[in-house]
């Protein structure tokens, strides 16, 4: 299996991780309109961390974010107040939010609350 | 299969212990399995209905209903209960067309389907049968400014005929926690002490309107709505108003989704305040143990009604606003009461006695607009009233709006403009 990134300064190369990232309650829309999608992000994060669900937050926005409305995803680099983050199924709270380390084939769905209802 | 390993004690359940939790409670940080949390939702708003004997048996009832995840949710467990508990009502969907392209018509498939899905009556009511202009025609012709107090005026009253058109005096809305919360900041940050008065009562009946509104949903977070739709598997519509300005921006919702991160509990604990506010501020109109009806001078206020917009448009303020605020507060204080002295709580029991002359509330007299026979304290209803200053400029070919979904730039100072005719007008209330 090709490993193109992830390689730290001493030349060890770590896996990608593989997972579903789905959005809903309208944040599809800045994610060319696809409720889904199956992703790979580095292993780590550049400052050598296991890669966690704030690191995957700042990914999803670089790389995945087709929209340049940023500011209706994050706020002040943390997911905008008012958007639920479900970790297979699980409050994100109680996974432990920004610090929940990712794992392969993990499903994160990011639902926004805030629109009329 | 029996799971491998036994849940750890701390991921469990804190209701029934034996099923790994999933969701947090934002009141109290509860952690609840599934079918917990659904139940326990489901009793909670059981819990609001009959203390305050919302609904009486053999009784129609009309589900204000947009699509959105609120009004699905209500739908859905209004149902529940009603079977469950034998309320004895027949609800039915009321949903209103506000002629919206590429924005209403796809929440109308989401209502009719809701219709299906709960076996309920439909009846869609639209803006453009009752007044002779849809939504998109009104913005054609005065453009994104002000738009909304159109809309919000146009909505209240075409509830209220829809409603009576069924035979039906109780309309209920999906409002939620979240919203009451930021009605009441919103009214204390503009001094607004009617609406302040009004906007936390769960059922609001009025000298203005013939049909009763409640909101069953009062002291339920919007977030533990949108997971009960989750969980449910609910079908439900998510998309901002395409004329609304993104609803991200409104200080007092963006305050009160940053105040519900750092202490959840703040969104109840505001509505609580709200009552308690309500209890305290003069009014000649409160009778003992009823709902307050609306304040005189309501008439006069722009885009007042309860049905004002739950989309975006609401809770909107920015800086000039402020600055105008003020300059009508300054412009009040003659005759405007002492200031109440604080007191460290306030029994629920006991209305505080304040020494102050009450304010003068006019006299109103309810008639019969003389256009369309609406009930209204002036010659012409609201709706009426605005529909005289369109019909005046309505230009002779009609063009054809395309309204394209992607379009939703919208400039700042238009925003800003809209945002300050959002401050003077009424766009949520109780």
């Amino acid at each position: 299996m090709g490993e193109q990134q992830g390689s730290s300064p001493n030349g060890v190369h770590y896996k990608p991780v593989t997972l579903d990232v789905e959005f809903s309650g309208g944040l599809e829309t800045l994610f060319s309109n696809q409720r889904s999608h199956r992703i790979q992000i580095p292993a780590k994060d550049p400052s050598e961390q296991p890669a966690n669900l704030g690191f995957l937050v700042h990914y999803l926005c670089e790389n995945l974010m087709k929209d340049k409305r940023k500011e209706l995803f994050v706020l002040e680099d943390r997911i905008r107040p008012g958007i639920l983050v479900l970790i297979n199924d699980v409050d994100w709270e109680l996974e432990g939010e920004e610090g929940y380390l990712i794992q392969d084939d993990d499903t994160i769905l990011f639902v926004s609350t805030l629109h009329g209802g | 299969m029996p799971p491998a390993l036994p849940i750890p004690a701390s991921k469990l359940c804190e209701s029934c212990r034996s099923a790994r939790a999933l969701i947090s409670r934002p009141k109290t940080h509860q952690k609840l399995c599934k079918p917990c949390f659904l139940s326990t939702f489901e009793s909670e708003i059981h819990a609001t209905i009959v203390s305050t004997n919302l609904f009486k048996q053999g009784s129609r009832v009309a589900i204000g209903a947009s699509g959105g995840k609120d009004s699905t949710v209500l739908a859905s467990v209004l149902k529940t209960l009603n079977e469950r508990y034998d309320y004895g009502v027949e609800f039915v969907l009321l949903s209103i067309d506000e002629g919206i392209k590429g924005y209403r018509d796809d929440s109308l498939e989401t209502v009719k389907r809701n219709a299906v899905q709960y076996g309920m009556e439909l009846v869609i009511v639209s803006y453009e049968e009752l007044y002779g202009w849809s939504m998109d025609s009104v913005v054609q012709s005065i453009g994104k400014k002000g738009n909304c107090t159109y809309c919000g005026v146009f909505r209240r009253q075409a509830l209220d005929r829809g409603a009576e058109r069924l035979g039906i005096h109780h309309v209920v809305t999906g409002h939620n926690a979240d919203d009451i919360a930021e009605t009441v900041l919103m009214n204390l940050l503009r001094g607004d002490l009617p609406r302040l008065h009004r906007c936390t009562s769960i059922i609001t009946s009025s000298t203005s309107s013939p049909i009763a509104r409640s909101k069953p949903l009062k002291y339920a977070y919007e977030k533990e709505i949108v997971l009960y739709a989750l969980h449910k598997k609910l079908d439900y519509f998510s998309t901002e108003c395409i004329y609304s300005p993104e609803a991200f921006r409104g200080s007092a919702r963006t305050l009160i989704k940053a105040l519900e991160r750092v202490r959840p509990s703040a969104i109840l604990d505001i509505v609580r305040s709200g009552e308690a506010f309500s209890r305290m501020i003069p009014s000649q109109a409160q009778a003992p143990g009823a709902e307050p009806p609306q304040e005189s001078g309501a008439e006069a206020d722009s885009g007042d009604g309860d049905a004002g917009c739950k989309n975006g448009g609401a809770g909107r303020s920015s800086g000039g606003e402020m600055r105008d605020m003020e300059r009508a507060l300054v412009a009040e204080a003659s005759g405007l009461e002492t200031p109440i002295a604080p007191t460290p709580c306030i029994n629920p029991g006991k209305p505080k006695q304040t020494k102050q002359t009450p304010k003068k509330i006019r006299e109103q007299k309810m008639s019969n607009c003389t256009r369309c026979g609406y009930l209204t304290s002036q010659k012409l209803c609201k709706a009426c009233t605005l529909l005289e200053g369109l019909n005046k400029n309505r230009p002779k070919t009609v063009v054809e709006v395309e309204v394209g979904i992607g379009d939703e730039e919208v400039s700042s100072s238009l925003q800003r403009g809209m945002e300050a005719v959002k401050l003077a007008e009424e766009v949520i209330t109780g």
